[in-house]
């Protein structure tokens, strides 16, 4: 990561989450699709602060509104009640990585540098810094169909740190990915977020995922989509996906949700 | 001195293997070609032998090809391949534009997709050599007619491939976009364009072969005095029972449609290889 994009950006303070007022403040939301007896309540009267530079895990079943939620954040969509502060530039990583199968690689995130402002002098060693970030020095000229579905990923979290963003939105971003790639993007995840302050929201079906990344864990429930619990993780990072801590607290967690009706995460 | 002496040596190392790559890349894409060809004089040759036809009415292959390489030598000729190719291209652009503008409206404007969409369609299924009497009638024998039917022709293809473009855009890369920051005229330039792209370039090939057979009866109907085009040189040579320049005439038309077509599916198999799209 070059210097420039570090003290450029302007959320990049490191912060330790309590004593900072929240980034991101959620207040009553609802979000309903369709209108009479078809509507889906997808969100019900959600409450949801997320402190800078603070790492959120979302965990619910299927069609519980985790998506949903995302999008009114990143505002692709909006809120039928409710209110939403986002306090700083949003960036997105989708399931599928969304890389545009014209570009390259290269060019994927330099796209996304030239619709944040960046000089066109300046995007490619930008451009070729954040490959190198995300350790793909040397596939820039790659497009996206010639690389796995880790390298995919990789390139995606690339474009999200080249938008200069506070707050990333991670949308089960690793869900397709086997066990052992999916291991070494946690480990990049979390060293890129730590190292420029991001605040994330993640969502994931997968408990230890979830605590294996989070400073807090949020479970969501459906039929409405709402929050059923909120749980600080204290444990120090980096941490294991198999250690027993997270394993303890993930089956904890995974009852709690079980208790509540919500099976399906695993 | 040394340099001097090496430097040819090493362009012509350089340029070896991408000669060969080249060749080899040319033969893979001709030999199926050149066996087509082969296949089909091979089948007149028989016909003609069998004498089903008499020789002025069907001549040999032979007679048609040195007929044809005559033809070439001839100043006539080259005017009405001008003639035509002008009318081809003019025909096309405007086509292109209007088909694309049409296109991009009804994809866009719900109300004209409902009024409008299944009629461009329908446009497309009519056979356009049933519009010259109508466009006769409008323009008289004149190029305008030629070109009122190579554009009505070619233009409900592009349309329709303008509005398959567009809905097939994956929405995941418009929801990229407005994450991304992208204004509209960016999303449009950066996003929707390039990713409608396939669509829109099978409407183009579409429309290609549809102005193409266009204009070809409309130069059998339409012939306009001092004016030769390959469509007119038909029909002479029909009139005054030349057959080997019919013949002739006609392997140009065939040669020119296929190189044309081949240059847009060449297009569009190196856009889809490059996105890993299937490739047929
Ligand atoms: N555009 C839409 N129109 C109508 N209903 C929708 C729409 N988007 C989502 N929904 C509904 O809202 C609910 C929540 O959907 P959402 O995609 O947010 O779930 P999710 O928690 O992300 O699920 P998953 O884990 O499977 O991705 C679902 O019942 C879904 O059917
Ligand atoms: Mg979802």
């Amino acid at each position: 990561m070059s210097e420039t994009a570090v003290s450029s950006d302007p959320v990049a303070v490191v912060a330790s989450p309590s004593d900072a007022a929240p980034i991101l403040r959620i207040r009553g939301v609802g979000k309903v699709f369709g209108s009479g007896p078809a509507a889906t309540v997808a969100l019900h009267d959600v409450d949801l602060d997320v402190a800078r530079g603070e790492f959120l895990s979302v965990v619910g079943a299927s069609g519980c509104g985790k998506s949903t939620l995302l999008n009114l954040i990143a505002g692709l969509d909006k809120p039928t009640s409710g209110t939403l502060e986002v306090g700083a530039k949003v960036a997105f990583m989708f399931q599928d990585a969304t890389l545009l199968p014209w570009l390259t690689a290269r060019q994927n995130i330099e796209l996304a540098l030239k619709l944040s402002g960046v000089a066109k002098r300046d995007r490619r060693a930008r451009a070729e810094d954040l490959l190198a970030t995300v350790r793909l020095d040397g596939r820039g000229d790659s497009r996206p169909h010639e690389l796995s579905g880790g390298m995919r990923q990789r390139v995606a979290l690339a474009r999200c740190l080249a938008q200069d963003a506070g707050i990333v939105l991670m949308d089960e971003p690793l869900g397709a990915l086997d066990a052992m790639t999916r291991d070494l993007l946690h480990d990049e995840i979390e060293s890129v977020v730590r190292a420029q302050g991001l605040t994330v929201v993640f969502v994931t079906h997968n408990m230890r995922e979830a605590i294996r990344l989070g400073d807090r864990v949020v479970l969501m429930g459906s039929h409405p989509g709402r929050i059923l619990y909120d749980e600080d993780i204290p444990l120090p990072h980096p941490r294991q996906m198999d250690s027993t801590e997270v394993a303890t607290r993930a089956a904890s967690l995974t009852a709690r949700l079980k208790a509540q009706g919500h099976t399906h995460v695993g | 001195m040394s340099a001097d002496v090496l430097t040819p040596n090493v362009e012509v190392a350089a340029e070896a293997p991408r000669g060969s790559g080249f060749g080899r890349k040319a033969w893979a894409w001709g030999w199926p070609k050149l066996l087509a060809i082969g296949l089909v004089l091979a089948f007149w040759q028989v016909v003609y032998v069998s004498g089903w036809r008499p020789a002025y009415v069907l001549p040999s292959p032979a007679t048609t090809l040195s007929k044809l390489w005559d033809m070439l030598g001839t100043e006539r000729f080259w005017s009405a391949m001008q003639t035509t190719l002008t009318r081809a291209i003019i025909g096309f652009l405007l086509a292109l534009l209007i088909g694309t503008i049409i296109g991009v409206l009804v994809a866009r404007v719900r109300p004209l997709r409902l009024a409008v969409g299944s009629l461009i369609t329908g446009l497309q299924t009519m056979p356009s050599i049933a519009w010259f009497p109508f466009a006769i009638l409008l323009f008289g024998l004149t190029e305008q007619a030629i070109l009122f039917v190579v554009i009505l022709g070619a233009a409900p293809s592009i349309a329709n491939g303008v509005i398959n473009g567009i809905d097939h855009i994956p929405p995941s890369y418009l929801r990229l976009g407005k994450v991304l920051g992208a204004g509209t005229i960016a999303l449009y330039r950066d996003i929707a364009l390039p990713a409608a792209m396939p669509g829109y370039l099978a409407g183009l090939t579409q429309g290609w072969a549809f102005a193409w057979r266009s204009l070809m009866a409309g130069e059998l109907l339409v012939i306009i005095a001092e004016k030769p085009s390959l469509g007119a040189n038909l029909e002479f040579a029909r009139q005054f029972s030349k057959a080997p320049e019919l013949l002739a005439t006609m392997l140009v038309i065939l040669i020119l449609g296929m190189l044309v077509d081949g240059l847009f599916s060449s297009f569009s198999r190196r856009l889809r290889r490059r996105r890993g799209l299937a490739v047929d």
